[in-house]
C-alpha cells in the first residue's frame, strides 16, 4: 500500500489583507480641511504609504485603511491644510 | 583520474566527485580543515570546466548554510561542506533546512569540538545536531562516501522525503587518506539521478510567496513536525529501494540503514558506525576463529533511526556491544542510548554494552574492538553490568579513577 506522505509547509501568497491593515496602528489621525488646501500634491509626494490620492472634487484623499497617522502630511503642508486629531 | 575506471584518491576528493556526478547547480564554499579540500577540489573542478555549477564564496558557514537554503528554495541542487565548529556555526540554519524542506546536500567530515583545539576524529559535531531534522548517514570507505552521496541525493528529493542530508565521513581517516575508488561515468549517474524538481514549493518571481510564516499554538505548527518524522521514517525504506537499485546500476551495496556482517549465526553483535565499523570487520574474523560467535551490525543511518532493523537483528542475542565516538556527557553514547531504547520493550532484548572511547582522534583499531567485545562479554556472563556506559582506553591514571568510580557507584 502506497501512503503519501503530507509534507507540510508553512508559505502564503501576497494579497490584500487585515494582515496589511496598518490603519490599526493609529494614534493619531489626519484631517484635511479643503478651505486651506492649495493642491500642490505636496503631501501625495511625501506620504511614506502612498495612502493620498485624487478625490471626486480634486482635494486629496486619505485612506485611513492603510494611513499609519505619521503626521508627515501634516508636516509637510505648506498652508497648514492638514491637522493631526487624536483617535 | 577518468570517470569509469578506478583511481586512488582521497574521500575529500570522492566527496567533490560526488557532487560533480550528482550534477550539482550551487556550491556555497566556506573552508575549515579537515573539510577544506572538498571545496578547493569543487573550486578547480569549476574553473576547469570540468563542472558546471555556481561558487558562492562565503564569509561564513553560516551564510553557507542560508545561501544553501537559498538556492535550494529556487529550485537549484546544492552540496556544501563542513567539519566541527563550521558545522555548530551553521546550528541554526540547519533547522531552517529541515523546516522548509529544502533537499540541500553535505559532506560533513567529523572532528573533534574545541576546545582544547584538536583536529582529528569524532563524531560530536555531528551528534550534536541529530535533533535538526537532517537525515544523518555515516560512511566507512571512500567509495562509501562518493556512493552514498550520490544515493542520497535520490533519497531526500523523493516527492516524500524531502529533507536535506549530511554524509559523515571521519577526519583524515577518510578524508585526507588516498584509498581505491571506482569512479561511475556521468551517464549512468544521469540514468540514476534524474534532475532535482521542487514539488512542493519554490522561489519564483513569476509567483511571489512568502516563507515561514507566524504559526499560532492552534495552527499546523506540530503537524509540520509530524510530518517531518514521518518523512524520516518513510526515508528507511526508500534509502533501502536507493541502495538495491544502486547496486543493481553498479554493482556496489553498501547496506541501506544497516549493513550486516557475521550475523547470521551470532551470539554477541559488535554494533558501532563509520570508520570503526571496518576495524570490527578485521575483529569479527579474528574472534571468530577463536570460536567466539560474534556479528557487526554497521549503522550507516543514525536518522532516522533504524529501530525496526535493530529490533529484528539483535531480538534473542546474548549482548550488543556498541562503540560510541562521542558522548552525551553523564548520559552515555549517542547510539548506545538509542540502541538500547530501542530494544527496551521487546521480548528477549539483549543487555547493551556502550563504550566510549576513540575522541578526539585517539586511534582505535581491530585490537581495541576485539578487547571491547571480550571485555564486554565477560561483564554479561559474570553480571557485572554497574553502568549504563563505559569509557575505554583513557590513559592508565585515569582509567583507575574511572574503575574506582564504577566499582563505588
Amino acid at each position: 500500500m502506497e501512503l503519501r506522505v503530507p509534507i507540510l509547509i508553512p508559505v502564503s501568497k501576497p494579497r490584500k489583507g487585515a494582515s496589511g491593515n496598518t490603519g490599526l496602528w493609529r494614534v493619531e489621525r489626519p484631517v484635511l480641511d479643503e478651505g486651506k488646501c492649495i493642491k500642490c500634491w505636496i503631501c501625495w509626494l511625501y506620504c511614506p504609504e502612498e495612502v493620498i490620492s485624487e478625490g471626486q472634487n480634486g482635494f486629496p484623499v486619505i485612506d485611513l485603511s492603510y494611513c499609519k497617522g505619521c503626521g508627515v502630511c501634516a508636516d509637510v503642508c505648506p498652508a497648514k491644510a492638514v491637522e493631526m486629531v487624536r483617535e | 583520474m577518468v570517470e569509469g575506471d578506478w583511481d586512488i584518491i582521497t574521500g575529500n576528493h570522492a566527496a567533490a566527485l560526488a557532487a560533480k556526478l550528482a550534477r550539482v547547480n550551487v556550491v556555497a564554499a566556506y573552508p575549515i580543515t579537515p573539510q577544506t579540500t572538498v571545496v578547493e577540489y569543487l573550486a578547480s573542478f569549476i574553473e576547469s570546466g570540468y563542472m558546471s555549477a555556481e561558487y558562492i564564496r562565503v564569509e561564513s558557514e553560516h551564510s553557507a548554510m542560508a545561501a544553501a537554503i537559498g538556492a535550494a528554495a529556487a529550485g537549484a541542487r546544492t552540496f556544501t561542506a563542513t567539519s566541527s565548529q563550521g558545522l555548530l556555526y551553521m546550528a541554526e540554519v540547519l533547522h531552517w533546512a529541515a523546516g522548509s524542506r529544502t533537499p540541500v546536500g553535505m559532506a560533513v567530515i567529523n572532528r573533534s569540538v574545541g576546545p582544547p583545539w584538536n583536529i582529528h576524529v569524532d563524531h560530536q559535531d555531528s551528534m550534536s545536531q541529530r535533533d535538526t531534522g537532517w537525515l544523518q548517514m555515516y560512511v566507512s570507505s571512500n567509495q562509501e562516501v562518493l556512493d552514498t552521496i550520490i544515493m542520497m541525493y535520490k533519497v531526500s528529493e523523493h516527492p516524500d522525503v524531502m529533507l536535506p542530508f549530511m554524509v559523515c565521513l571521519d577526519a583524515f581517516v577518510l578524508s585526507h587518506t588516498f584509498m581505491p575508488v571506482k569512479i561511475p561515468k556521468q551517464e549512468e549517474v544521469d540514468e540514476f539521478l534524474p534532475p532535482y524538481r521542487p514539488r512542493h514549493w519554490a522561489l519564483d518571481p513569476s509567483d511571489p510567496m512568502s516563507f515561514g510564516n507566524l504559526t499560532f499554538p492552534d495552527d499546523e505548527y506540530q503537524e509540520m513536525r509530524w510530518s517531518i518524522d514521518l518523512s524520516m521514517r518513510r526515508a528507511l525504506d526508500i534509502m533501502e529501494d536507493v541502495a538495491e537499485e544502486f547496486s543493481e546500476k553498479f554493482g556496489r551495496y553498501h547496506g541501506g540503514a544497516i549493513m550486516k556482517y557475521g550475523m547470521s549465526d551470532a551470539d554477541y553483535v559488535i554494533l558501532t558506525s563509520a570508520t570503526l565499523a571496518s576495524e570490527a570487520e578485521v575483529a569479527v574474523d579474528i574472534m571468530r576463529d577463536e570460536g567466539i560467535r560474534i556479528g557487526l551490525l554497521k549503522l550507516r543511518s543514525f536518522r532516522p533511526f533504524p529501530h525496526r532493523d535493530l529490533r529484528e537483528n539483535l531480538q534473542g542475542k546474548k549482548g550488543v556491544i556498541v562503540v560510541d565516538r562521542s558522548i552525551s556527557f553523564s548520559s552515555g553514547g549517542p547510539i548506545g542510548t538509542e540502541v538500547r531504547s530501542s530494544l527496551y520493550d521487546i521480548t528477549g532484548s539483549p543487555p547493551v554494552i556502550n563504550y566510549i572511547t576513540g575522541l578526539g582522534g585517539r586511534d582505535i583499531t581491530y585490537k581495541d574492538i576485539i578487547a571491547m567485545s571480550k571485555d564486554a562479554i565477560g561483564r554479561i556472563s559474570t553480571g557485572r553490568l554497574r553502568r549504563p556506559y563505559y569509557w575505554y582506553k583513557l590513559k592508565p591514571e585515569y582509567q583507575r579513577v574511572e574503575l574506582t568510580e564504577e566499582v563505588m557507584s
